[in-house]
């Protein structure tokens, strides 16, 4: 029996085929009415090379296919839309709708990069105060919008610390990142071209002061750092960390992922930091995940800012340009101006939220996640007993020691309960665990209800083991061999012959 | 987690070598093969290639995590477990054994001095786990 000949899913169960699937020859969604213009054979228009010598193979099927298809894939997604989305150092928070009123006005959807300056002037405006606010929320000199998403930023900012060296005389081949680090830290350090020393955290999960002394030479370029780091905690050391590096002459780069913590309370350029990227699909409430794009602005100190990408936005006074005219700029690093309507609503959300609004989020922010943690720590074993900021990490290997159940099975576990399961398994530091980030948008009824899940999760694994070692028991597809799927990937639908 | 073969030679990075003669034979440990979860690629070093001790020869990607591999002592790769391209979880199923990563000539002996015997690294493991 093929997939079509079996019943529908009913309305968020089961599994549904692909587009590709559903096809029947010859059926169409419209049927579009007769040209009124001249008809002309296209292979007088188009040189042969650029014809196709059969059509392309595209999915057939009506119009109500189509929204069926998709109603009935939104019906098996979890998203922020539907329920809680705890994934540590992501900021899943939710995204108010405001902002896609904003990103959805004429004048920001309907213009094209290739306008001319006299006619965006309002769009110019926009990205020239965006700009300002970021400054004021990192503490820094100017800021580039132009990077595509965060791993975008590292790229920018490390290719402005080489061009820094560079401009100084100076050949550095190194950059520093801490054992906590994101992944992509080593990823855009090595794509830059910079080899990677990794630094160990110290018993409180902060950077190892005494390592980064010895680990700091006239060969690295700098270090990046995430503060709070991916333990959800503030490095105390800041300043400290920022002279050992400044006084070998590196520079230090701030990765934005989790500023969702700090807004309105530190600012990077005021703790050392030379180079910053914000994530506005993080921290400024723009869909990340599949309802991208990303942005990932980068800022920088005024001895760092004459390397930004190019344009920068100016005014003066009477109108606002685009200005090339920056000799030591790195260039361009994305085509026009970045993800310009993911600006415009990050900017609707700053100026919704005020400067107040943006530090209480932070606080929010700071109190859920420590609120929860204190409630998952009489569960589960917790690494780094102390304040955390906007997420904290908690470890599974009580359960697996004692019931043989992992982490992994525990996270699977939760989406048998309607939540999405947390970051598992990272930062790589801590064995067996979760990185929970709850963010300021959920109400304290979600955070217990999740708490109290998480307390039967462990319960079961203790009474029932072989029940959470097989879950998920309840969603459209069950347990997913991962590890098949990474050796033997099988990504592209093709017909059967 | 028990049972480390008690001839082998142990890094604090989690790989071991097995010594015969003038050849060393190398892989993970059952540790760290357990800590990184099911194994899904692993990157093998050229034959050929002279590695120093401490050295990155490769690295190891599972669910969880790409890794890098160090070499425990300093020498020349003479063989590579080419069976690893095809079946990488060999290095779940027997860490110790058919999971060997490369064979190399060594260097310089005195090099294995510096690595950890048996009792060693199960106690170094032990106290991994009360870590976490």
């Amino acid at each position: 029996m093929t997939r079509q000949e079996t019943a529908p899913p009913r309305p968020g169960r089961g599994t549904e085929p692909l587009i590709f699937e559903l096809s029947s020859p010859g059926r169409i969604a419209y049927s579009l009415p007769a040209l009124d213009v001249p008809d002309r054979p296209v292979d007088s228009l188009l040189p042969p090379s650029a014809l196709r010598t059969r059509p392309p193979e595209l999915p057939e099927v009506s119009e109500v296919d189509v929204v069926r298809h998709f109603t009935r894939l939104s019906q098996i997604q979890h998203g922020v839309d539907i329920g809680f989305y705890p994934l540590g150092s992501c900021t899943m928070k939710y995204n108010p709708k405001v902002n896609e009123d904003a990103a959805a006005l004429p004048g920001f959807a309907g213009v094209h990069p290739y306008f001319p300056e006299e006619v965006v002037q309002g769009a110019l405006e926009l990205l020239y105060h965006m700009e300002k606010y970021l400054c004021e929320i990192g503490g820094v000199s100017r800021v580039s919008l132009q990077p595509a998403a965060g791993a975008h930023g590292e790229l920018t900012g490390l290719l402005m610390f080489r061009a820094y060296h560079e401009d100084r005389g100076e050949h550095r081949t190194k950059v520093l990142i801490p054992d906590s680090a994101h992944g992509t830290n080593p990823a855009s350090a090595v794509v830059c071209g910079y080899e990677t020393v990794e630094v160990p955290s110290d018993s409180r999960g902060g950077v190892d002061l005494d390592a980064l002394r010895r680990l700091m030479a006239p060969d690295v370029a700098g270090l990046m750092l995430t503060n709070p780091n991916t333990l959800g905690l503030f490095d105390e050391n800041m300043h400290a960390i920022a002279e050992i590096v400044h006084e070998a002459g590196g520079l230090l780069y701030y990765d934005g992922a989790n500023a969702n913590a700090i807004m309105g309370v530190a600012r990077p350029g005021d703790t050392g930091f030379d180079v910053v990227h914000f994530n506005l699909h993080k921290t400024f409430s723009t869909p990340h995940g599949g309802g991208g794009p990303g942005s990932g602005p980068v800022g920088a100190t005024r001895e760092l800012e004459p390397y930004l990408p190019v344009p920068l936005v100016d005014f003066d006074g009477r109108r606002y340009r685009l200005v090339y005219d920056r000799p030591k700029s790195i260039g361009r690093v994305k085509s026009f101006y970045g993800n310009f309507l993911v600006v415009v609503k990050a900017y609707a959300y700053i100026r919704s939220m005020g400067p107040d609004g943006l530090r209480q989020v932070s606080e929010d922010a700071v109190l859920a996640a420590n609120y929860l943690m204190r409630k998952l720590a009489e569960h589960f074993h917790l690494p780094y007993d102390r304040h955390c900021k906007h997420e904290f990490v908690v470890s599974g290997v009580w359960q697996k020691e004692r019931h043989g159940v992992r982490t992994l099975d525990m996270a699977k576990r939760l989406l048998d309960y309607g939540f999405h399961a947390p970051t598992v398994y990272f930062p790589l530091i801590v064995p067996e665990c979760f990185m929970v980030e709850p963010t300021e948008t959920e109400s304290r009824e979600t955070l217990d209800a999740f708490a109290r899940v998480m307390a039967h999760i462990a319960e079961e694994a203790r009474q029932q083991p072989d029940l959470v070692k097989a879950a998920p028991h309840t969603t459209p597809v069950k347990r997913l061999d991962e590890a098949l799927a990474a050796r033997k990937p099988n990504v592209r639908w093709q017909p059967e012959t | 987690m028990n049972g480390f073969p008690s001839g082998y030679r142990y890094t604090k990075s989690h790989e071991w070598i097995a010594v015969e003669g003038k050849t060393g034979k190398v892989g993970l440990t059952g540790y760290a093969q357990d800590q990184l979860g099911d194994i899904t690629f692993v990157e093998l070093p050229q034959v050929g290639r002279q590695l120093k001790q401490g050295e990155v020869f490769g690295v190891v990607e599972s669910v969880k995590a790409a890794s890098d591999c160090y070499a425990p002592v300093g020498g020349r790769v003479t063989a590579v477990n080419g069976r690893l391209e095809t079946e990488p979880d060999l290095i779940n199923r027997d860490p110790h054994g058919e999971g060997w990563i490369f064979q190399l000539e060594i260097t310089n002996a005195a090099e294995l001095d510096s690595l950890m015997d048996v009792e060693t690294y199960t106690r170094y493991v032990a106290e991994q786990g009360e870590k976490g």
